[in-house]
């Protein structure tokens, strides 16, 4: 090594080489560099040792301590399954009506199902249960299959027009466009089905129009939505009378629906929950109704 | 510029031209109703642009011997401009997907504006389009400089630098076209990726063939730095993106590798481009600039030796700490995890041997906004590499990964180190280049420097925030035990700080455009006392020095 010049500031000798105006301290290592190094080393070669490490063509060492990330995490699943299992396998026993009388369980099921639906119902229904255009308001007491636990828990399991087999299947035709009513028989009866919810907004409150909507109504609704339009649960045709709609309820939506036809979708969930955590969503959606049944 | 190109040259530039331009056609052609279709007109159009660029200065005289006594700089110009124009932008881009985060709508109601197709466009801009072209042009200068000889033709670093950005514009316009392999930083297809191998192994043996021609007896550090981004981002790109084309008239290839090889594959890919592209090359910047705008000597020899080994060695092992708690083989995840421990130390060395070159320069530090760049640049570069070590520990990562914190740390890194060094050095670069006494403003560069710290350091610690409570909530059970949050809950409780980060990544692009404006003034500002150190030229009289490299 040539011998350089000294720095004046630090008193090192440089290395003897000059680049363009740069030039190199030879300035030994610090200590503390090997000291880490040592100790990260150190940690790595007992590291080594302890957890499955280096490749052996076809296996590889396995560590002192045997542990092994697949045989640890099945541990830990079981582990919590059994926790759980204090009060799972009573929401599997009790019925319904058992565990809404109970307060320590409905406890644990709101705290459970306000996670699981956020993180599975939330997407479509909303964070609060409120619904949105095309999605039912969960808060409002709307029972299209039906409002008691065992519907609501079946509904979950099979979904509505899902690719479940025994999925529930409703298809609201397309009067309009398929030609089933002319344009004035469709603009009477979307005049007489929004007179129903009594929020006629005067646009179309002609009583003519409601009074031959009525006819179109009785000709063509009622098969699926009832003589008194409240519905039917059995192909889950919805209340016409009350004031939630699901598609919307100003002139330009009901006429959209009644031209176009409908057909919701809901995915069914048998598959991707298990039965438990269907149960205390069936509970916990009924918890949220703020309408008395 | 094309005046100093030999009537040889530019004969070469055409022919290369205009078999490019052949090449383009028959990707058009082949590629109808195709994404290679469009790329293939791209490349058509700036050929034959090119090509007319070329005939204009065709027969200009012969350029005279005398340019052999300079350096050759205007690569390195160009570059710096291109640099600045893609960080505005790639920051832009940032910014923008920033903001989507926290306002959904704020996009056009298009399949190109969504962020799936946005969001490599900001990665890719500055990563690639904005770093990349920065580590070109430095290293042209670099390079020449501490091997005191100049580039060994006028030819391929202009290939280099124009086939790169060529690189770049087919990288960003495929991916709003859709076009994408799904690797993330190695997005751009199999056509793409074999230009770049092209003008990547040009780039290596121009660095080869002035180093051979090197009037220095010893590689100086930074050059090690260069050589071994160059070397090992070749090999991590050919490697990454082995595929099968669909067909020679189809964007869409087949990855090489399938299942947990093609993760493992990736991410070492991923991990070391972030060694390779984000760290050794900028390292090399910063070994020159800094102690060249510090007045000082580099602080320990010894020190860049064993830093830079260890990095080179330790780095190579570390990518599987991107896949902790997946497929990838717990032995793999060890490895991982245990090299990228002890690599922590031989980046505080950098880090530490960067900062102790500043002893005996702290009251420039102070006064000198540029050399501020270039501090702040080596501490955040300790900072993020002791946070990278610490995330590649497996519990930690538990905690940390799928969150927002990988974010603030990339940024911090990105932001911090890549970007800040590399303003510092092109402020350092700019008057060199253009011959002029010092920048067009020194508060600008002051401005600049205070967008750019509190901008980084907003991101990163909204990113932080953001991060770590995102972990927690996805973890923490109620008394049942069962989940307490929902993970909508902790989009929600997101919303504020990715505010925050589209604020901080703002001011960040404020300060590279103040950064540009800046530059644009200082070229166009009349040579002040037109500045030529006299020791700023190649040595061509002596022998080349045969000496082992140091």
């Amino acid at each position: 090594m040539e011998i350089g010049e000294r720095d004046p500031v630090t008193g090192q000798v440089t290395t003897g080489h000059e680049w363009n105006g740069i030039k190199e301290l030879y300035t030994p290592v610090p200590r503390i560099v090997f000291f880490f190094l040592a100790t990260t080393i150190l940690f790595a070669v007992c590291y080594w040792v302890l957890m499955p490490a280096w490749p052996l063509g076809k296996t590889y060492t396995k560590g002192l301590l045997g542990i092994d990330q697949k045989t640890s995490v099945d541990r830990l699943v079981k582990d919590a399954t059994l926790e759980r299992s204090a009060w799972t396998q009573k929401i599997d026993q009790m019925d319904f009506a058992a565990i809404q009388a109970d307060p320590s369980m409905m406890k644990i099921v709101e705290e459970t199902g306000h996670t699981l639906f956020g993180d599975n119902c939330a997407a479509c229904h909303g964070t609060k249960a409120t619904g949105g255009p095309g999605f039912p308001n969960l808060t409002a007491g709307i029972r299209l299959w039906g409002g008691d636990p065992k519907t609501i828990l079946e509904t979950l399991r099979v979904g509505i027009n899902s690719t479940h087999p025994d999925t529930r299947t409703s298809q609201m035709l397309a009067f309009g466009r398929d030609g089933v009513i002319d344009s004035k028989q469709l603009a009477d009866v979307v005049a007489y089905v929004r007179s129903l919810g009594g929020t006629t907004d005067g646009l179309d409150a002609d009583p003519q129009s409601i009074a031959a909507g009525q006819d179109v109504f009785k000709q063509n609704c009622i098969a699926c939505h009832g003589d008194d339009a409240k519905g039917k649960r059995d192909v889950g045709a919805p209340d016409l009378t009350d004031n939630n709609w699901i598609y919307g309820g100003d002139l330009q939506s009901v006429t959209t629906t009644v031209y176009g036809g409908r057909q919701g979708y809901m995915p069914h969930w048998e598959q991707r929950l298990s039965a438990t955590q269907r149960k205390i969503l069936a509970l916990y959606v009924l918890s949220l109704r703020k309408v008395p049944q | 510029m094309l005046a100093q190109l030999t009537s040889g040259e530019r004969q070469l530039s055409i022919v290369v031209l205009i078999l490019m331009a052949m090449v383009g056609l028959a990707m058009a052609a082949a590629g109808r109703g195709d994404p290679i279709g469009v790329h293939g007109f791209i490349v058509v159009v700036a050929s034959v642009a090119m090509i007319f660029v070329m005939l204009s200065g065709l027969y200009a005289p012969e350029p005279s011997a005398e340019r052999l006594d300079h350096y050759y700089d205007d690569p390195s110009k160009v570059g710096v401009i291109l640099t600045m124009i893609w960080a505005m932008v790639g920051m832009f881009f940032g910014v923008w997907v920033a903001s989507l985060l926290a306002w959904p709508d704020l996009t056009f109601d298009a399949a190109w504006a969504s962020f799936g197709r946005l969001r490599p466009v900001h990665t890719s801009g500055v990563i690639f389009g904005f770093g990349g072209n920065a580590l070109i042009a430095t290293s042209f200068h670099v390079l020449q400089r501490t091997s005191r000889a100049r580039l060994p033709d006028q030819f391929s670093p202009w290939f280099v630098l124009l086939g790169y950005n060529l690189f770049c514009v087919l990288a960003a316009t495929g991916y709003f076209m859709g076009v994408t392999q799904s690797k993330e930083y190695a997005e751009p297809e199999w056509y793409a990726d074999i230009w770049l191998v092209i003008v990547w192994v040009v780039y290596f043996a121009i660095y080869i063939r002035t180093l051979a021609r090197r009037k220095e007896p010893h590689i100086y550090v930074a050059n090690w730095y260069y050589m071994a981004f160059i070397l090992v981002v070749a090999i991590l790109h050919i490697v990454n993106n082995l595929a099968v084309p669909v067909s020679f008239g189809h964007a869409k290839s087949y990855s090489a590798f399938s299942g947990v090889q093609d993760a493992m594959t990736q991410w070492w890919y991923g991990h070391n481009a972030v060694a390779f592209f984000l760290t050794s090359g900028f390292l090399g910047m910063m070994y020159y600039y800094l102690p060249k705008r510090a007045g000082r000597p580099i602080y320990s020899y010894r020190l860049s030796i064993i830093s830079f080994w260890g990095i080179t060695f330790m780095y190579m092992w570390a990518g599987s700490h991107h896949l902790h708690y997946t497929a990838l083989p717990e032995w793999v995840q060890t490895l991982g995890m245990t090299f990228s421990l002890v690599l922590l130390v031989p980046s505080w060395a950098s880090a530490g041997n960067a900062l102790a070159t500043l002893n005996g320069a702290w009251h420039k530090v102070r006064d000198d906004a540029t050399l501020r760049f270039m501090m702040a640049a080596a501490v955040f570069y300790g900072l993020t590499t002791f946070e990278g070590s610490f995330m590649a520990i497996r519990p930690v990562n538990a905690l940390s990964h799928y969150t927002d914190w990988t974010v603030g740390h990339v940024h911090a890194g990105a932001l911090g180190w890549v970007a800040l060094i590399t303003f510092g050095s092109i402020y350092c670069l700019v008057p060199a280049l253009w011959k002029r006494e010092r920048m067009y403003s020194a508060k600008l560069i002051e401005v600049h420097f205070w967008l750019a710290i509190s901008g980084t350091v907003i991101y990163v610690f909204a990113m932080w925030n953001s991060g770590i409570l995102q972990g927690l909530m996805w973890r923490t059970y109620n008394e049942n035990g069962t989940l307490t949050y929902s993970f909508i809950e902790s989009m929600v409780a997101m919303h504020p700080y990715y505010i925050a980060r589209a604020f901080g990544g703002l001011l960040f692009l404020l300060g590279a455009i103040t950064g540009s404006y800046n530059i644009l003034m200082t070229i166009r500002g009349h040579s002040q006392a037109a500045l030529q150190p006299s020791d700023d030229a190649p040595q061509r009289n002596l022998a080349p020095v045969a000496q082992p490299a140091e």
